[in-house]
């Protein structure tokens, strides 16, 4: 292989990366289902999530630690929802810390843990899957 | 005596490595049993577990490379000093994230952890350590063997992915969380590859000189491989966010990627039926033992990540410790073993020391201990993952009552944890004692 076709492939591969990434940035990603629900208070409470570091035992779409459960659809759980989840965030329990936070963090919190729950479905438990090893979800 | 900077890099590094496999065990117990450390909880021993053993590999393949382009690539450095300064940044930054993680203070993401403000001397360091790496390797007279290339693109990509790893400071990324997910998912998987770059790099370049086969580096099938690799760190992230619902196309143009590793999975296989021999005949050079292992957890993991990347599994494993032996295998099993095997290349070169028999017996112990445990620990967390896939999507059962049952296999997980620290432990004190005595200039017994 000479030095041009390498070359040529390399800066190929680089040009599809940055066309792939608009695309990605932009009309990949446009769905937002909970849009309405962003509000400030959620936006807030999106900061502190990553401030208390709450990734590091619970998933949104099955992405995080694994020490405490997927929180994407926490608040529309049957027997669960907004009182259920203050109670955790006001007490911890054995194993989730007590942050000791303040009656506004804990609404802000709640207020994203609720736009999270209207964006989507996880873990996805009904689906058909395909002849391609694709899914479809139901 | 002028003192490499090179070892210091890889001597940090191992530093690092024992001390966040430290954290990684303690982290681990505190999983099985929840009253264990109290004093360190869990959102801090994650982070210093993660933080270290990237610390570990970044500085291990960063050592690496200054030195092999000053002593080996028909180049020299173009600066000397900026690595040093690269050096002492990261021993700065290091040590300020350690301390913001101790106190409990966050505000990053996951695996970045820390405030973002210290992402700047990251980048600045990047940068200074980019313009010396492309400074010196437009030097080289004739063909960049495939090492350097890959070399090149983990640096200019690590660059790009940790930006993108950013984005999330801007509002048009942080409150869309579909968006936010699946570009801090393609950073992040494309970040790995970058860093896999690096490391492959590393491997590919110790076989070089050990075997003095040049043509190992300069194939038409190397660089096709490259290509390929390449190609997956670019668009085949997308198996971490299948679920997130983002456009069928970013998901399906991922998939078809990733299978393309197919083909590379079939080059292993390939290359053992050639190459056998050749491996048992060096088994006994140090360097050769770790890159056989590490292409052994190549096979093993590729196996699994194919597997993953298809979406009626990922619905099953997505979420569960699946994911966990596919990034343990990976940074353990295979980045870990290669760099290990730099480690001894670079420190023996640059040292000239010999390690004793009673030395050999303990790293070759260490080095099964190690590679036994670290089985035992991957198919544990298979079997983890798999159980709890089943029980959450097939049986609908509640998270406590999940993590009941798969208790059991988390014990075992946990001290198969505590038996690849002993087994490093053993592989890497030698290394450790050698480069002290070099750095600090004492006559080296034989
Ligand atoms: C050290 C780990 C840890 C951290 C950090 C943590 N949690 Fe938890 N959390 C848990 C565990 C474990 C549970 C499940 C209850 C139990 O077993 O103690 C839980 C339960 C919950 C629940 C109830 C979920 C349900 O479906 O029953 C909510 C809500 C919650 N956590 C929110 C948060 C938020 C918000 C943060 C960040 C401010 C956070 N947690 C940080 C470990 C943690």
């Amino acid at each position: 292989m000479s030095t041009q076709t390498r070359r040529f492939i390399f800066w190929f591969l680089i040009a599809l990366f940055f066309i792939h990434t608009s695309l990605v940035f932009t009309i990949g990603t446009d769905e937002d289902n909970g849009k309405e629900l962003m509000t400030e208070d959620a936006q807030a409470g999106k900061l502190l999530y990553q401030k208390y570091n709450c990734t590091a035992c619970h998933q949104l779409y099955g992405l995080g630690g694994y020490m405490g459960p997927d929180l994407t659809n926490m608040v529309s759980s049957p027997g669960k929802g907004e009182m259920y989840a203050r109670a955790f965030l006001q007490a911890g329990t054995q194993r989730m810390p007590n942050f000791n936070l303040l009656e506004d963090e804990i609404k802000s919190l709640v207020a994203y843990l609720k736009y999270v729950d209207k964006t989507g479905t996880s873990p996805v438990k009904k689906f058909e899957i395909n002849f391609d090893g694709t899914i479809t979800q139901k | 005596m002028k003192k490499e900077t090179g070892i210091l890099f890889v001597s940090l590094g191992l530093i690092a490595l024992v001390v966040g496999i430290l954290f990684g065990s303690l982290g681990a117990f505190q999983f099985v049993y929840p009253d264990f450390l109290k004093e360190i909880s869990f959102v801090k021993l994650r982070p210093l577990h993660v933080s270290l053993v990237v610390a570990w590999i970044f500085l291990c393949a960063i050592g690496g490379i200054y030195y092999y382009t000053n002593t080996y690539c028909g180049t020299k450095l173009w600066s000397e000093k900026i690595p040093k300064i690269h050096f002492w940044i990261f021993m700065v930054t290091g040590i300020l994230i350690l301390c913001c993680y101790f106190m409990g203070k966050f505000g990053g993401r996951e695996y970045w952890e820390f405030p973002a403000i210290l992402s700047i001397p990251i980048f600045i360091s990047w940068i200074l350590f980019g313009i010396n790496y492309f400074k010196s390797a437009f030097k080289k007279v004739g063909n960049w063997p495939v090492y350097m290339w890959m070399w090149a693109t983990g640096i200019v990509f690590f660059f790009i992915t940790f930006s993108e790893s950013y984005l999330w400071l801007l509002p048009y990324f942080r409150n869309n969380l579909i968006r936010d997910l699946t570009v801090q998912w393609k950073s992040g998987g494309a970040m790995v590859g970058s860093w896999n770059m690096l490391v492959y790099g590393t491997a590919i370049f110790v076989m070089t000189r050990i075997t003095e086969d040049e043509k190992i580096a300069q194939s038409r099938l190397a660089f096709l491989m490259y290509f390929l690799g390449f190609a997956n760190l670019l668009f085949g992230w997308a198996h971490h966010i299948y679920i997130v619902p983002s456009a069928i196309w970013v998901r399906m143009i991922s998939y078809f990627i990733s299978m393309t590793e197919l083909l590379i999975l079939g080059k292993i296989i390939w290359n053992w039926k050639n190459s056998l021999s050749d491996a048992k005949r060096n088994f006994h050079i140090l360097p050769v033992r770790f890159i056989v292992a590490s292409d052994v957890w190549v096979f093993l993991n590729l196996a699994l990540a194919l597997l993953i990347s298809v979406p009626a599994i990922n619905v099953y494993t997505h979420g569960t410790h699946v994911t966990v032996a596919h990034a343990m295998g990976s940074t353990i099993g295979i980045n870990t073993i290669i760099l290990l095997a730099s480690a001894f290349f670079l420190i023996t070169d640059v040292t000239k020391h010999e390690f004793t028999i009673s030395q050999k017996k303990i790293i070759t112990m260490g080095f099964w201990i190690f590679n036994i445990f670290l089985l035992i620990f991957w198919l544990c967390l298979i079997a983890a993952g798999i159980e709890k896939g089943i029980l959450v999507i097939d049986d609908k059962l509640t998270f406590q009552e999940i993590m009941e049952k798969i208790n059991p296999i988390l014990i075992v997980f946990a001290f198969s944890g505590l038996g690849i620290f002993v087994g490093l432990i053993m592989i890497i004190s030698p290394m450790l004692k050698a480069t002290y005595n070099y750095l600090f200039q004492k006559e080296i017994k034989p």
